[in-house]
């Protein structure tokens, strides 16, 4: 019961997605964010730092559980979603849009899969 | 092997629950989301399916005396139709199980047991009975009992809008669910079928839990949520539950409490019932007593305390606790349950520390993933209804 994977977007592995924009935009799936359950707080890199793809690069945290952020590029962080820090529900009812959680500059991307291929590692 | 279903376990499917497998059961971990349904059981009331615990029928008229040796309370003393939180333990005093027990008639007795325990705490039962000459029956009556709990401030009003809840005509003629007391059951009938409804839980809040037959069970869930839905009952699951306990400061078998653990380390020695005594008036030498007798006087070793988290980051088990923030600071403990508290707002969590370091008041760090939070010891539970 997967919820709908948008088409335009490439995806990790550890449940991350990023768009095609310039900068990218991050965050992290519907699939792991419904996993986690009510998110309470969301610890991001600060603008300017440089994160590699594949590095652990924050927190997401549930009342339930808790889980890393792995960044899907290599590049500088431009931008984080300080609404959904303040109000990390957004990530869990809006998790490909309101619930974005950072843009970055890329100078490479880490292995990404398609919605197909994402699709049919999360059924 | 596979997971054991509850006899509703089609009601939560209907129901969109996300299932998970907890102590050899599929059960509902959510619903919707495991924060509106903790407020819910705060602030009106929550409808759990609990049918995963262990229900042991202990009967005979030695039942009381042999509860009075096998378990660590007086059960005997227990008045008719009264609940009451006990423990089992091992002959070294460390907890196999934490318990309620109803009084269910004057020679009948209703052991619930942790699911992830229920196993272990039925042949310890059998054991204990056998070779002793005393005149007792241990049934296991899970398989074929549900237990459904409504837990919360709008609890009472929920089990009396329940349709098809009637007096027994074999119980107690001056006792309703709005008289029934705290730690207390009562039989009724629902359509006509015996189900057992008592006062307690395990969320801080008032609340109701029955005990019914499984194959009754579906009617009674579906009839308690008609019941609820002008009184925003709403189905809470095991997620729910567990933020729900730790606020109230109550102990988690497998978290605070296991078989290294005695039950005054969890701060319960109070349950421990010292001063029983047998039909000729000596102390009762019930299974760990000697043990407990000599823990009962001792300094401990380590101390259950609350902790409040100062920053954002929850404490989770197992996680270390430090003296400090200091990067040179000592271990003085370790995290047995933790989250951030939905009703308070910041993280809270349990954990084991030195004595020495367990004043209300004192500033220790719990190392969250190789970051020190600091975090203050408060005193449990974190959260107490309003009365």
């Amino acid at each position: 019961m997967a919820a709908e994977l948008p088409e335009t977007l490439q995806y990790t592995a550890e449940h991350e997605w990023v768009d095609a924009s310039v900068p990218v935009t991050v965050g992290i799936t519907a699939v792991a964010a419904d996993a986690l359950g009510d998110i309470v707080f969301v610890e991001l890199p600060s603008v300017g730092s440089d994160v590699a793809a594949g590095s652990v690069i924050g927190e997401i945290e549930s009342t339930k559980s808790v889980s890393e952020l792995f960044s899907p590029v290599t590049g500088r962080v431009v931008e984080v979603n300080q609404a959904a820090v303040d109000d990390p529900s957004l990530v869990n009812s809006d998790p490909y849009g309101e619930g974005w959680l950072l843009r970055v500059e890329v100078t490479s991307t880490g292995p990404l899969l398609s919605a197909e291929e994402y699709g049919a590692l999360n059924p | 092997m596979t997971d054991l279903r509850s006899p509703l376990h089609d009601e939560h499917v209907a129901l969109g629950a996300a299932l998970t497998a907890f102590a050899g059961w599929q059960m509902p971990l959510r619903y919707t989301s495991d924060l509106a349904e903790h407020t819910a059981v705060r602030t009106a009331a929550g409808l759990f399916d609990l049918s995963h615990m262990g229900e042991i029928e202990v009967a005979g008229p030695d039942a009381g005396a042999f509860l009075d040796r096998a378990l660590v309370g007086d059960l005997s003393g227990l008045r008719r139709l009264g609940a009451r939180y006990t423990m089992i333990v091992q002959p070294d005093g460390g907890v196999i199980d934490d318990l309620v027990v109803y009084r269910t008639g004057d020679t009948a007795y209703l052991v619930v047991a942790n699911a992830s325990n229920h196993d272990v705490v039925l042949a310890e039962l059998r054991e204990r009975a056998g070779g002793t000459g005393l005149d007792v029956q241990v049934e296991d009556r899970s398989a074929a009992t549900a237990l459904v709990a409504v837990q919360g401030p709008r609890a009472l009003a929920v089990v009396e809008a329940l349709d098809g809840l009637t007096a027994d005509p074999a119980g107690p003629a001056d006792v309703t669910p709005a008289t029934l007391r705290y730690y207390a059951c009562l039989p009724m009938r629902f359509d006509d079928a015996p189900v057992l409804v008592a006062r307690t839980g395990y969320t801080g809040e008032d609340g109701f839990e029955f005990f019914v037959a499984a194959d009754r069970a579906p009617a009674l869930w579906r009839a308690l949520l008609a019941a609820g839905a002008e009184h925003g009952l709403v189905p809470a699951g095991l997620s729910a539950r567990d933020s729900l306990r730790l606020e109230a400061g109550m102990p988690l078998y497998g978290n605070e409490l296991d078989r290294t653990t005695t039950p005054h380390d969890a701060g319960l020695g109070r349950v421990v019932r010292l001063d029983k005594v047998d039909a000729d008036g000596a102390p009762m030498h019930f299974v760990g007593r000697d043990a407990l007798a000599a823990r009962a006087v001792s300094a401990p070793a380590r101390v259950l305390v609350g902790l409040q988290g100062l920053g954002r980051r929850a404490a989770r088990h197992g996680y270390d606790v430090l003296a400090s923030t200091a990067p040179d600071a000592p271990v003085v403990g370790t995290v047995t349950s933790g989250a951030p508290s939905p009703t308070l707002g910041y993280p809270v969590a349990m954990a084991y520390v030195t004595p020495e370091m367990s004043a209300e008041g004192a500033e220790l760090a719990v190392d969250v993933r190789g970051r020190r939070e600091p975090v203050r010891v408060v005193p449990l539970p974190f959260y107490r209804r309003p009365r």
